[in-house]
């Protein structure tokens, strides 16, 4: 299923919105459709694993309503909250949490509802076999690994039933190669769910790669809910930019607002900027903007090409780092009081064109990349 | 060699264990649900027999248990006998000394299951009675026969309470700490000596059983 944001029923999905005091400061709206996840990305403090607690119902928000598959979990108003134990909710530990005195599969029976004992176990083995652990029902916890525990974890949590699937930092307890391949296994895994997914990360690079919409989280509230894609376009605010890895965040003016061709001028220092239109925008008016670094490209220093003018910023490489394929390097423009530009080339590319400390250098900066934030 | 006296303790210790046990774990069970303000308050109140001189603790209970008080009125009052100077007055004495023993350890032993564990057992739905089966007193058992073993060999070297509540009565209130005193009384070391050692040879064993079957079965583990 991809994000894109059509009103869906309130019959499937999860629909959150709370407010809590304690034990932190809260105060969230948001709604995810059967099948889609959500993830929820911020600094850590920030109540992202309180909302799935409000949600699995070990905290009691103040005011607000849950509601799975349209039946309230929670509403404050007409007095309803259903305790933890009774709500269908499949929920991944942080820790895994997994019975340490049981088995594998022990681990996974304790989350079927009423059968007789037989059909549970083998209820049980089918969900540690769609997790990869066929054959490793009897083993303990403490006889596996971190990658093993968590698709007991996971088998557990979908073993339930569940009408929402919460997960709490899966990933965070794995060696890298690990997560990987736990992350492909979620992926696939998904495809045969049709629960909405709420996942919790502090790895923006994780939820681009697993949710479909990512709400960031600051402070208690979501300052923006979109697809990975969008929160790198279009950052409502610099929080949302830094989060999503855009290094590029300036201040400047809207010197010009030109209706006929779609476009703004922007003054940046000594530059005068061409940024894509926005309503609501007036000249005089002071903006902060940002752009990625694949907005910036670097101009060759041998001969000029096409495209070198558009935007054109030049100014004295300030500090080179290479990272393997790709080099970053900051870039000192013309005037004083700008911030250094961020941008990134392939590192052969950093080579032929004798990019060192010290080189002067000019850059284009995509007017089409050029977000303002407002 | 007081066979009586042996065979009394054997029971006083074992019926002790048997009733205490229960509720020791009860209690410990509600006092994890408590803030640390009230949990702390009732941990105080509840080793206060093993801070108190047994013989103070003793007194206490024969003035308490006596039937000039109410509670000794009312034992007379259903079972027609006194509860003082019996077996069944020993016996409530001695649970009552043996709270603390029971209840650290079963107490120590719940508080170390992790939050996350009673929570994971929440959202697989289980019911409280069935997670407390099933997963709380499986992880609590080390701690919990701990106690048992502590209140079972603690009562069998009971010696102050044990006078001052029950008396000396041979085969209702005679223990065997309380032979192995007079034998000494009466200079009759040798006897003395042989239920010491039958005494020193059940503290050993016992020690070491509860060191054997609470090596940790299972290893906690921390993501």
């Amino acid at each position: 299923m991809s994000g894109s944001g059509h009103k869906q029923s309130s019959s499937v999905g999860i629909e959150v919105a709370i407010r809590l005091v304690e034990p932190v400061s809260l105060d969230v709206d948001f709604a995810a459709r059967a099948g889609e996840l959500v993830a929820l990305v911020g600094p850590s403090g920030g109540g992202k694993s309180t909302i799935l607690r409000a949600i699995a119902g070990f905290e009691k928000p103040v005011i607000g309503r849950i509601a799975v598959g349209g039946q309230p979990w929670f509403d404050s108003e007409r007095g309803i909250f259903v305790p933890p134990r009774q709500r269908r909710v499949g929920m991944v530990f942080q820790s895994y949490a997994l019975f340490p005195h049981l088995s594998a599969l022990q681990n996974v029976v304790e989350a079927i509802s009423a059968r007789p004992e037989a059909d549970k176990i083998e209820l049980a083995n089918e969900y540690l076999a769609r997790v990869n652990l066929k054959g490793l029902g009897n083993r303990h916890p403490a006889q596996m690994s971190g990658g093993q525990r968590q698709r007991v974890a996971v088998a557990r949590a979908i073993a339930r039933e569940p009408d929402a699937l919460l997960l709490d930092e899966p990933f965070s307890a794995v060696d890298k190669v690990t997560r990987i391949r736990l992350q492909r296994e979620l992926v696939e895994l998904r495809s045969h769910l049709s629960v909405p997914i709420v996942l919790v990360t502090h790895d923006i690079e994780e939820a681009a790669r697993l949710a479909d919409r990512i709400a960031v989280l600051h402070e208690g509230r979501i300052l923006q809910m979109a697809t990975h894609d969008q929160l790198s376009r279009a950052p409502v605010d610099s929080s949302v930019a830094r989060l999503v890895g855009i290094r590029n965040i300036f201040s400047g003016r809207i010197t010009e607002v030109v209706h006929d061709r779609q476009l703004l001028n922007l003054q940046w220092g000594n530059s005068l900027l061409e940024a894509p239109y926005r309503d609501g925008l007036s000249a005089g008016q002071a903006v902060t903007w940002c752009i990625p670094s694949d907005g910036i490209v670097v101009h060759r220093r041998d001969r000029p090409s096409r495209g070198e003018h558009e935007n054109p910023v030049f100014g004295v490489v300030d500090e080179v780092f290479q990272f393997g394929q790709t080099t970053e390097l900051t870039l000192k423009v013309e005037d004083p009081d700008a911030h250094p530009l961020h941008c990134s080339v392939p590192t052969h590319v950093a080579a032929r064109n004798e990019i060192v400390a010290g080189a002067d250098l000019g850059v284009s900066l995509k007017a089409d990349m050029i977000h303002i934030m407002g | 060699m007081d066979w009586d006296a042996f065979k009394l303790s054997l029971q006083l210790a074992l019926y002790t264990v048997l009733l205490l046990l229960p509720l020791a774990i009860l209690t410990a069970r509600w006092m994890v649900t408590l803030t640390a303000r009230r949990k702390a308050v009732i941990e105080a109140m509840l080793t206060i027999p093993l801070i108190l001189p047994p013989t103070v603790m003793g007194f206490f209970l024969l003035v308490t248990m006596s039937e000039s008080q109410l509670p000794g009125r009312i034992w007379r009052a259903l079972f027609d006998q006194t509860l003082v100077f019996s077996f069944e007055g020993l016996l409530l004495a001695s649970i009552i000394v043996n709270i603390p023993f029971a209840v650290q350890p079963a107490l120590r032993a719940l508080e170390s299951i992790g939050n996350d564990l009673r929570e994971a057992a929440e959202t697989c739905g289980m019911s409280r009675w069935h997670a407390f089966k099933r997963i709380e007193l499986p992880l609590a058992w080390p701690g919990i026969l701990t106690g048992a073993v502590l209140t079972f060999a603690h009562t069998l070297g009971e010696f102050g309470v044990v006078l001052m509540v029950g008396g000396n009565i041979p085969g209702e209130t005679r223990t065997i700490s309380i032979a192995i005193y007079d034998q000494v009384q009466s200079f009759d070391n040798r006897s003395a000596a042989i239920m010491a050692a039958i005494l020193l040879a059940i503290s050993v064993l016992a020690i070491s059983i509860t060191f054997l079957l609470t090596r940790k079965p299972y290893v906690r583990i921390r993501a």
